[in-house]
């Protein structure tokens, strides 16, 4: 069935000659607030094709908000309103004739805590495909996502296993090969190893390395050396209070290459945060 | 470092002063709490103690005068209002057995679908829907017999006007658990942590995909637990049935567009008959019953457990 739909399909993207300045997504002047009350203000950033973007900030920064609005999850929240200007591949995500559905298709999302369906684990990759009615060579589809997940080898003898038996950093690839199965054009993932141990957490971050030949990846992360490690550009946001501080709000402070936020920011609350004097 | 004996000889009385005082803290339990908690787990176990000796006398009671009566030919025979050696619950356990499939067919659909409704799609910001789930959980706790003329007026008679038949039944019976079997559904999908919702819809995954392909499978265990309690339920009731056309005495066996009878309709009758043998008649149905119920509910304790998830 044909939605009517942005009109890009991933594949066009990743041929496309440009490179690596391409944009995926521009933000002009975003926020959100929650029935009227502001989440994040007037975020103007471009994120770039084949990069893995770092958001990072203290708690309550609205990183996660901003996240969720950029495949529209925000819509499943009645009381939020997203304003601005978002676009995605130059077209109005946010536009009338654009169906959340066919959004989420193609910007995949990692959650915070790994969140496996209650099904076996060739079940939980093949679930994107099947719904999305591309059903043919399920078994490639399925060995290929596991295996760009670097998960294969650990699982591909126990196919038919319940997915919550596997250990959480294995949960969390199977989520990331959820997601790439329905071949999508850009990954999301918000705090995906806030719940995971060391090890797990450096597996799933040599993952978006070799993931971003073939994604744009968008990650929230609470940890600023993960940030360094994975990110090629860097977005701080920091809360704002009003006057009264009655309420308070994200806004974005410096928007950069990860290495000059790291080593010599132009803002000194971003140097003040990065070097761990403030938050 | 030898500072001699004095400090440490101090140091020991003082640390064995200490223990004392900590075991002294430890064991003195005034005795008022002592004897206040004796007395309140005595209470709670004459509470349940009530509880079991009464079912237990019911089952016993049942057992030794129905247990005479119990034979294959109970299961066989017509009722009688002359032969009670020769009476059985044949149209009564026909009558059963097609009022049943009849709730279970009105009340899968129709529950699970108003359970779907009010979880998934409706607002709880409108007071529309506020109204309706406090009214939900009221209907579940009417008195039977309110269905029964509720029935009679609106199946029986009334709009529908199916006459006294045994559809007429399995609708005023479904119409009776439907609010249990709502409530029990919207327990077991709400249970189905949101992040399931997300994980689904974050992949492109439609609202209704999401429904038919993760909550609703996740939930059925939970749900079909609901629906076989229901049921159970169902079968056991008698006030509703009396008024929308179970009769007693049918030597056929009753298909849906007849009038028709139920057991415990049935053991209802036998049991006001002045005859000795006709009350052991009685309680032989009731075994039956309580064989039936006791199956179905182990049933449906088994399901929970076996599908129970902690997510």
């Amino acid at each position: 069935m044909e939605r009517p739909a942005i009109a890009v399909r991933p594949e066009q993207f990743r041929h496309a000659a440009g490179g690596r300045q391409e944009k995926v997504f521009e933000l002009k002047n975003v926020g959100v607030d929650y029935g009227g009350a502001d989440a994040v203000k007037d975020i103007s950033m471009d994120v770039r094709r084949n990069d893995v973007t770092a958001l990072i900030g203290p708690s309550g920064c609205g990183k996660s908000t901003l996240l969720r609005c950029l495949n529209r999850m925000n819509d499943l929240i009645a009381a939020a309103n997203v304003h601005g200007e978002l676009l995605y591949h130059g077209e109005d995500l946010y536009g009338p004739s654009v169906d959340p559905v066919q959004v989420r298709k193609l910007i995949g999302m990692v959650f915070q805590k790994p969140n496996p369906f209650p099904k076996s684990i060739y079940d939980n990759v093949a679930f994107g495909p099947r719904v999305l009615g591309e059903t043919d060579d399920l078994d490639a589809t399925v060995e290929e996502a596991l295996r760009s997940a670097a998960l294969w080898e650990e699982v591909k003898d126990r196919l038919d296993d319940n997915a919550f038996g596997l250990s959480g950093g294995q949960q969390q690839r199977l989520c990331i090969a959820r997601c790439i199965a329905v071949r999508p054009d850009t990954i999301l993932m918000d705090e995906p190893c806030s719940a995971l141990d060391p090890i797990s957490t450096g597996k799933i971050e040599d993952l978006m390395i070799e993931l971003k030949d073939e994604f744009s990846i968008v990650i929230v992360t609470h940890n600023m050396q993960q940030a360094a490690r994975v990110s090629d550009r860097t977005a701080f946001l920091m809360v704002e209070l009003d006057a009264d501080e009655d309420n308070r709000w994200g806004r974005l402070v410096e928007y950069d290459d990860t290495e000059k936020i790291f080593t010599n920011p132009a803002d000194q609350r971003t140097e003040d945060y990065v070097s761990g004097k403030v938050g | 470092m030898e500072t001699g004996g004095m400090p440490s000889e101090r140091a020991r009385l003082a640390a064995a002063g200490a223990r004392a005082t900590v075991a002294a803290s430890l064991s003195n339990r005034p005795r008022r709490d002592v004897v206040l908690n004796t007395a309140f787990a005595g209470l709670l176990f004459l509470a349940v103690m009530i509880a079991l000796a009464g079912l237990a006398a019911i089952l016993v009671q049942a057992f030794i005068r129905g247990a005479p009566a119990l034979s294959a030919d109970l299961f066989t025979n017509m009722p009688s209002t002359l032969r009670p050696e020769s009476a059985g619950f044949r149209p009564a356990i026909l009558g059963s057995l097609e009022l049943i499939a009849g709730v279970i067919l009105f009340v899968v659909p129709v529950g699970i679908g108003s359970a779907i409704y009010l979880e998934e799609y409706a607002d709880k910001s409108k007071w529309w829907n506020r109204v309706i789930e406090v009214n939900i959980q009221n209907l579940a706790a009417v008195p039977s017999i309110i269905y029964g003329i509720l029935g009679l007026g609106f199946i029986v008679r009334g709009p529908l006007d199916v006459g006294f038949i045994l559809i007429a039944g399995s609708l005023t019976l479904a119409l009776l658990v439907l609010p249990v079997v709502i409530i029990a559904a919207r327990e077991a999908i709400r249970a189905v942590p949101d992040s399931i919702r997300q994980g689904s819809l974050a992949l492109g995954a439609t609202r209704w995909q999401t429904i038919r392909r993760q909550v609703l499978p996740a939930s059925v265990p939970g749900i079909a637990t609901g629906v076989i309690l229901a049921i159970s339920r169902a079968l056991g009731e008698a006030a509703p049935l009396l008024l929308v056309g179970a009769t007693v005495f049918i030597t056929y066996d009753p298909t849906p567009l007849e009038r028709f009878s139920a057991m415990p309709v049935q053991i209802f009758q036998y049991a006001t008959r002045p005859q000795e043998e006709f009350q052991t008649l009685a309680f032989a149905g009731v075994i039956v019953m309580l064989g039936v119920l006791l199956a179905m509910n182990s049933f449906a304790i088994w399901l929970r457990n076996r599908y129970e998830r902690t997510w």
